[in-house]
């Protein structure tokens, strides 16, 4: 009697373990201020390409999902220090980045660009933007790229959010802005704040500083999770559910070559 | 602990340390020169006068720094009129937008504690005064002033080291301050721990270098009220 009470107790104990391990609940930092990958919505609610996306990976996967809003400049540290399982918020897989997480496939890739107010500059030059102020966002692809290529002729001016980068672009505290051209084009240019700028030079995606695309960060070494959001990232490529959020949100191919 | 993520990047805390020391510097300087004559008037002043001052006082000391420091930021920046006008390229930049908001904010503080120390001032010395036959700006400059800074001092200490802390908030508007070197080694290293470590030492070195004038001020100025010093003289 005592055996079989005691091999219950480690049957459960083993089943307790192996639950743990499972994935069927995992909590995903989001980003929540980099439209029209991930904003939130006037009632509060969190929504955006990579809110979507982060849903429906979670139904390929059967797991359980719950979303954690994080502020860009802490995501990562919040990762590592387990506040949640994994990123999804447009983060480019870099080799910088690879020190400190694992990365899955990618689930999308664009280009970054430059903005202007119109006709500031007739044609893209390093020479005209001399001495001008270009904001970016702090700590992504595009702040490393300019803080590379163009640290010693332009003033780099840095911002928590893209949010703030478009408020500070309108009142002319910077003359142009580097990110995403997603993000420029549907989170500022299309809106009616954004009409009088204009995308200018050429794109940009040298893979030294853009990386291979946008992927879903996870802490090193729990492979098992990144292998799941693998295998889900091409379910949904598969049957045609990914396809619906991109049409939803863009009227191009997001996901690249 | 990795240091060496530091000493690589300490250019960045230098840019950091001298933009703190200068907007807590410059705005300590403006908000105290401005609120001695606005404390007196808010003394001795006509209710017409005390007015408005009342009102600037309770709106800075009644909201919070951050809140202040966006209305002037952002929510300056909403309006075409300021925009076209000749206050805009002051207003422009974000260094100034915190120099204005850190110095009227002090200010408004500095007014209330001036102005305590000056009500509190012993009814028997103002008596003396006038009837010495001193005017009131007289009386101000030999006997309620002097005696209202002395009085003063512990607070306004608190609220230089208030305001040095309080100037963290301008990395929030992407001003490289200390704070802000600190988030921009973190960003770029993922190691929070030793990025606002070293901003802490940074702000605890000019705290107690604050503390340590102040210490010697009090002691010059509060003499009077040392306990006594045994010399030679009196055994």
């Amino acid at each position: 009697m005592r055996r079989i009470l005691g091999v219950a107790i480690l049957l459960c104990l083993l089943g307790t373990t192996v639950q743990a391990n499972d994935w069927k609940k995992v909590r995903i930092g989001v980003e929540g201020a980099y439209p029209p990958f991930s904003y939130v919505q006037p009632d509060g609610q969190l929504a955006g390409f990579d809110i979507d996306i982060a849903k429906a990976l979670c139904e390929a996967m059967g797991s359980e999902c719950v979303l954690v809003a994080q502020d860009w400049d802490g995501i990562i540290p919040a990762l590592l220090a387990k506040k949640y399982d994994a990123i999804i918020a447009s983060m480019s897989i870099t080799e910088e980045r690879k020190q400190k997480v694992d990365f899955t496939h990618k689930y999308y890739q664009t280009p970054a660009k430059f903005i202007q107010e119109k006709g500031m500059m007739n044609a893209f030059s390093t020479e005209a933007m001399k001495g001008k102020k270009v904001g970016v966002q702090r700590a992504t692809i595009h702040d490393r790229y300019l803080t590379d290529n163009y640290g010693q002729s332009v003033e780099i001016v840095r911002y928590a959010s893209q949010d703030e980068a478009y408020l500070d672009l309108t009142a002319g505290r910077v003359d142009m802005l580097l990110a995403d051209s997603v993000a420029l084009s549907d989170g500022f240019l299309k809106k009616p704040e954004g009409k009088n700028y204009e995308f200018i030079g050429p794109d940009l995606s040298d893979p030294k500083w853009f990386g291979e695309g946008a992927g879903i960060a996870i802490r090193k070494g729990e492979t098992d999770l990144a292998e799941k959001f693998n295998k889900a990232i091409d379910t949904i490529r598969a049957n045609g559910v990914y396809k619906q959020i991109q049409d939803k949100y863009f009227d191009f191919n997001v996901y690249g070559e | 602990m990795n240091l060496s993520i530091i000493t690589e990047n300490f250019g960045i805390y230098a840019e950091g340390l001298q933009n703190t020391l200068m907007l807590v510097s410059i705005s300590l300087a403006i908000g105290l020169i401005l609120a001695i004559p606005l404390a007196v008037l808010r003394c001795y002043g006509s209710q017409r006068v005390q007015l408005p001052i009342r009102a600037f006082v309770y709106f800075f000391r009644g909201t919070p720094l951050l809140v202040q420091m966006f209305l002037v930021y952002y929510g300056f920046g909403q309006f075409e009129v300021l925009k076209t006008s000749i206050f805009w390229p002051f207003f422009r930049e974000a260094y100034l937008c915190a120099l204005f908001t850190f110095s009227l904010n002090t200010c408004a503080y500095t007014v209330e504690i001036i102005r305590g120390a000056m009500v509190a001032t012993p009814h028997g010395e103002i008596e003396a005064a006038r009837a010495a036959g001193m005017s009131t700006p007289l009386m101000l400059r030999r006997i309620v002033l002097p005696s209202a800074f002395r009085r003063a001092l512990p607070a306004y200490s608190n609220e230089m080291i208030f305001m040095l802390h309080g100037t963290a908030l301008a990395s929030v508007i992407t001003i490289v301050d200390i704070t802000g070197a600190a988030r921009i080694v973190n960003s770029r290293f993922y190691s929070p721990y030793e990025a606002f470590l070293t901003a802490a030492v940074l702000y605890m070195a000019i705290t107690f270098t604050i503390v340590f004038f102040v210490k010697r001020l009090e002691n010059r100025w509060h003499r009077h009220l040392q306990p006594q010093q045994q010399t030679a003289e009196d055994n």
